[in-house]
């Protein structure tokens, strides 16, 4: 009987900090988030409930038109990183020995750890006008005028890929390392051709890691803020630069939730699909 | 294709060219920074006019050092405090919630898990937004209610930790239920039946066995603090965080001092990387 009750004991010291974790900082922000983003200020200055907010998202061409194409690159963004890192994580798992691969993954991890801001800078540095790509290339007299390629859409994808490719590769390679060489020695000593292999043994084997990786590289890009800030133009208006403005230019907090919302819905929408696609749950993409 | 098949020479060449060229991808960004932060030069770009500390160490007006710039000093300093924080906060909160999954059998257990893990999946941006527009709606009760406005509900230093702790704490949790996941229970049962309570088995016995993984997952949790930016952006107060000040340099002035800082960042990372690594290895070996 006194066991049972210091079980108890022990168990409500376990799940009290959990609970105040999840209801305060998770479940009831979201809930706050989405009442306020129902909600407008009426002329008296009271906030009175509204479908105004997404009224005017859908409305505005500008909002739903940065929506979609948000969604469109962020789409892009994944299978891009998708192509190319699966080689490096086959190389990394499967071409060399493990010891040549440890130094390689430590390389492909600093830029992960530095933060994406400091390596955001690196690509402004390198693709401005002045910058150093368009400066040697001038220097060796490949070209004589600056290539445009800072504040476009092509520096924004530089930048969107390079920031979240790491967590495609992480995924791809912890599938490929359980992959047994024999079945793919096996299929070659059958005749079958690389690309045969590629398509029937190597992809379906690592799918569950290319589906983490890709939800993760997904949710990542859709998020991302500070790439389409600082490397994209003003024709890469990102959905998070419109949610960015709404709270801390125009201080529309109401419709910002809302844009906030419908981002969230899409985010867990596109990833609640593939989730159902690959018959995967929530908790293999974490680890 | 892979070590044990033989491959022509065109698909190994091709296939090392590319290797390379995407390493070289990986680190450019990094190298190009750091070698303009010794350029003798007041513009972050090439040409190269020599080799100088001055963005470091300098304290004159045309050239401010970072070890001069005491903004910058000033929010590293933040960031650091803020790291060890929220670290220490989502280390606590995330061990507690990994022995809670593994161990115990509730109600409502599964959402309870779903909802631990969320953090993954929402853009940081949303939780920024989130918090920010529930702490406001807290802070304005208790402002009408007890006529105190507190610091705590407004976008402010405590407030960046409550929302950098509020995902912090689920790697943490992935992180250390991954090793429990190794663990022997027997041992805890072993420690019960020679008369532990279950808090002292767990104390003794179960936490001296993950420290490795809580150790690991304390970093991991200082590391996304030192470098998040969106969820911060949205709750910062008068006291920014590095990546908040970098930030709106990079918007509004420029100087490499940039670089300096930035080269800082790369060097002490890569240092503890390239540590972590051969210690790593010479434990395997022996």
């Amino acid at each position: 009987m006194k066991n049972k009750k210091s079980f108890n004991f022990t168990f409500y010291l376990l799940i009290v900090p959990v609970l105040l974790w999840l209801v305060l900082l998770i479940v009831l922000p979201h809930i706050d988030l989405f009442i306020s983003s129902f909600q407008v200020e009426n002329d008296d200055g009271k906030m009175v409930f509204s479908l105004g907010n997404y009224i005017a998202f859908f409305s505005n061409q500008i909002y739903w038109l940065t929506f979609v194409k948000t969604a469109a690159y962020a789409i892009g963004v994944t299978i891009l990183a998708f192509l190319v890192t699966f080689p490096i994580a086959f190389y990394l798992t499967k071409v060399i020995s493990k010891k040549n691969a440890g130094f390689l993954i430590l390389l492909l991890l600093i830029p992960l750890w530095v933060g994406e801001l400091v390596t955001v800078y690196g690509w402004m540095v390198l693709l401005g006008d002045h910058g150093i790509i368009n400066h040697s290339l001038m220097a060796i007299g490949i070209i004589d005028k600056p290539i445009n390629m800072l504040y476009t859409n092509f520096s924004m994808i530089i930048g969107l890929l390079y920031m979240s490719m790491l967590f495609m590769v992480v995924p791809v390679m912890s599938t490929l390392e359980s992959l047994d060489d024999s079945l793919i020695e096996a299929a070659s000593d059958l005749g079958a051709s690389k690309w045969t292999i590629f398509r029937t043994i190597i992809i379906p084997y690592s799918m569950p890691g290319i589906v983490s990786g890709a939800i993760i590289v997904f949710m990542l890009v859709i998020g991302d803020y500070l790439a389409p800030n600082i490397l994209g133009g003003k024709s890469s208006l990102w959905f998070t630069e419109q949610i960015y403005n709404e709270f801390l230019s125009t201080f529309n907090w109401n419709e910002g939730a809302a844009f906030g919302f419908l981002l969230l819905m899409l985010s867990s929408g596109i990833i609640w699909i593939a989730l159902k696609l690959s018959g995967q749950k929530l908790d293999k993409v974490g680890s | 294709m892979i070590r044990s098949l033989p491959t022509t020479p065109l698909y190994k060449v091709t296939y090392t060219v590319y290797v390379v060229l995407f390493f070289l991808f990986l680190v450019l960004p990094l190298i190009a920074i750091s070698v303009l932060a010794f350029n003798d030069s007041d513009f972050i770009a090439l040409p190269w006019n020599g080799f100088t500390m001055d963005w470091f160490f300098s304290a004159t007006d045309e050239r401010e050092g970072l070890f001069a710039d005491s903004n910058l000093l000033q929010s590293v300093y933040t960031s650091l405090t803020t790291g060890i924080i929220v670290a220490s906060m989502s280390t606590i909160v995330g061990t507690i919630a990994a022995l809670l999954f593994e161990e115990e059998k509730f109600r409502f257990k599964s959402l309870l898990y779903f909802l631990a893990l969320t953090p993954l999946v929402i853009p940081g941006v949303i939780l920024g937004i989130s918090i920010l527009i529930s702490s406001t709606f807290v802070g304005n009760y208790v402002e009408n209610t007890f006529g105190v406005d507190l610091e705590l509900f407004r976008p402010s230093y405590w407030l960046v930790i409550l929302g950098q702790f509020s995902f912090g704490a689920t790697y943490v949790m992935l992180l250390v239920s991954a090793r429990l996941k190794k663990y022997d229970y027997t041992l805890e049962e072993a420690a019960l039946s020679l008369k532990a309570t279950r808090l002292q088995a767990i104390w003794y016995v179960t936490i001296p066995f993950l420290r490795p993984a809580i150790i690991g997952a304390f970093v991991v949790a200082f590391l996304l603090s030192f470098s998040n930016i969106n969820t911060t952006i949205f709750l910062v107060g008068s006291d920014p965080t590095l990546p908040i000040d970098l930030y709106s340099r990079i918007r509004f002035s420029s100087t490499p001092v940039l670089n300096a800082i930035s080269f800082m960042i790369v060097l002490i990372i890569s240092i503890a990387a390239f540590i972590n690594f051969f210690v790593s290895r010479r434990k395997e070996n022996t």
